[in-house]
């Protein structure tokens, strides 16, 4: 082989690589054969591919379940290559968590693999109500990083209250539907054996939460997961945990139930939307990352809620 | 004037399904231009006019479903000179033409605020037309939301479920005196653009076209709103009650369904 073509094939390998693997893009094993890779607490760009998000799998017998497939269709072929590396064993669902982009963006990756996609029963109706709209925005802040991504809806969906279980092979895996919280259509993943739940963006650690859902709603799901008998948590963002997700939960509950007293307080003098964003819930700035870029966007959407009580 | 300009949602319509508007939607190229000759024909429209008009909005729209607009003037509505209209113009939303506030010469300082859906970072304009027929703007630059943040709905089911119920909510008013109220109906405001994949098709548009406020039967506000307006709409405004009555407010939406509600003063 002349220099020339060794140069060339070292290229192309890198070339190739480059576009299926990263060796910055690292997963964690956390409980047996459940991985995840943590997002950054940041809003997504071009440089950052959408990474926010946690995403992950789980590892059965049979076959893998992928939870949450990425921020962009680049995330998801970093992920399904972390499962190739892990496994030989085939992909055979797709479960998303929620309808935001930086958890389903990357279904794309994982089509050739014919997985059964899986959701909540209302996210079909989710995704088409915003997937224009995504479309539009993500193909602009994600750049190359969008390229290949498409909106896949689930082809199996879960009824909130009743539950699905799923068996990757002496591994079952519960799947909870739950009334309209974070979004309209949040779905959480329990690894029975080792009670490992994955709790989509039912719960932040550390980002500052934000509702696109119901603030009444999510405190009441907040109460439900406090009272599971759970040994891990992987929340939607923030490190996965054994002994912080109550304190967790608690934070959570604690923000969103300052905003509600004060809102109702605002709403019952009659005041606006404006008003409420300059004064509610000042004193939490200091608990959560991202505060500036989604407080006032919590309010907001809190308040047009609690006009109704 | 109104029929005949949301007559030209039908035109932007059109536009859009031949991907013009949606092309030249990119906020590099201002729209502003194209849409005052279609809203307004060749009318001279007087801009910046800061000594009659303020409009207040949020710089960044936190919630992309849910942005605060709210417009003011400067100087009293009198029987000889007053505003007979407020048009908004959002210029990158889909239907750019938002809304059409009929206003009474009996309002006093006019003082109105709504919610509207911003989907890009856009202008959001406030066209004040007196009652001598003269055009006067004044405009708000507005960033986009955030990442996760549509304007679509949060929760289709919950809004369709009190669709039609309405509140009519303010202090408690002295005969005489300027008093805020807002009326807020109860509506999904579908705008028409959503795509529903089990069956192909997009959901039908199905939103609230006007709301009529009178107070003992005669109109303070009558405002046409389109399909910017935020899902749930909302119109918070200041009147002055002169005497003892009732205040009326009669919502009707496009499948042609009236909603009301009513307080006495």
């Amino acid at each position: 082989m002349n220099t020339f073509s060794m140069v060339a094939s070292l290229f192309s390998l890198i070339f190739l690589t480059s576009t299926h693997a990263n060796e910055h893009y690292l997963v964690s094993e956390i409980s047996t054969g459940i991985f995840y890779h943590q997002g950054i607490h940041q809003d997504a760009t071009e440089q950052n591919i959408g990474a926010i998000a946690n995403v992950g799998f789980i590892i059965g017998e049979r076959c893998v379940a992928v939870i949450d497939s990425g921020g962009s269709y680049l995330e998801g072929t970093y992920l399904r290559h972390a499962i190739k590396e892990q496994t030989d064993l085939p992909i055979c669902y797709v479960i998303n968590s929620h309808v935001h982009p930086d958890h389903l963006l990357g279904n794309a990756a994982f089509k050739d693999d014919s997985p059964q996609f899986v959701g909540h029963e209302k996210l079909p109706a989710a995704i088409a109500a915003r997937q224009d709209y995504f479309a539009k925005t993500f193909k602009e802040i994600l750049g190359q990083a969008y390229t290949g991504t498409e909106f896949i809806s689930p082809t199996l969906t879960v009824s909130i209250d009743k539950p699905v279980t799923l068996d990757l092979g002496n591994r079952l895996l519960t799947l909870t539907a739950y009334a309209t919280s974070h979004t309209d259509n949040d779905l959480t993943v329990l690894d029975n054996a080792s009670k490992t739940l994955w709790t989509g963006d039912l719960l932040f650690i550390k980002r500052i939460p934000v509702l696109d859902g119901s603030i009444n709603g999510w405190l009441i799901t907040m109460q439900k997961l406090q009272s599971m008998d759970l040994n891990v948590v992987i929340p939607g963002h923030g490190p996965a945990t054994e002994s912080q997700w109550q304190q967790g939960l608690l934070d959570q509950i604690r923000y969103f139930t300052v905003l509600r007293n004060q809102i109702r307080e605002v709403i019952n003098n009659l005041g606006t939307i404006d008003e409420a964003t300059q004064s509610v819930g000042a004193r939490e700035a200091d608990n959560w990352e991202l505060f500036e870029h989604y407080h006032r966007r919590n309010i907001t959407a809190s308040f047009v809620e609690l006009e109704w009580e | 004037m109104s029929s005949r300009i949301f007559n030209h949602i039908l035109i932007s319509f059109t536009l859009i399904s031949f991907g013009l508007t949606a092309n030249a939607a990119t906020p590099k190229e201002p729209l502003w231009p194209t849409l005052k000759v279609a809203y307004f024909g060749d009318k001279a429209i007087r801009e910046d006019a800061n000594d009659l008009l303020v409009i207040e909005a949020p710089k960044r729209a936190e919630d992309a479903a849910i942005v605060p607009i709210t417009v003011k003037s400067l100087i009293p509505q009198s029987a000889d000179k007053y505003i007979k209209n407020i048009h908004l113009v959002v210029d990158n939303n889909p239907e750019p033409y938002s809304a059409n506030f009929h206003l009474s010469p009996e309002l006093g300082l006019i003082d109105i605020s709504t919610r509207m859906r911003v989907d890009q970072y856009t202008f959001v304009r406030a066209i004040a037309e007196m009652n001598d027929g003269s055009l006067h703007m004044v405009s708000r630059f507005v960033k986009a939301s955030g990442g996760c943040s549509a304007p679509a709905g949060k929760d289709a089911a919950a809004a369709l479920a009190r669709l039609g119920k309405m509140q009519i909510r303010m202090r408690k008013p002295t005969i005489g005196e300027p008093v805020q109220a807002q009326v807020i109906v109860s509506h999904p405001n579908y705008n028409g653009l959503q795509f529903d994949q089990a069956s192909r098709l997009y959901i039908d548009a199905h939103y609230v076209k006007n709301i009529d406020i009178t107070y003992n039967d005669k109109s303070l506000i009558l405002v046409d709103t389109g399909i910017s307006v935020s899902e749930d709409p909302s119109i918070r405004f200041t009147f002055t009650p002169t005497e003892k009555g009732t205040l009326k407010a009669v919502a009707k939406d496009s499948k042609d369904q009236m909603f009301s509600q009513q307080k006495d003063i």
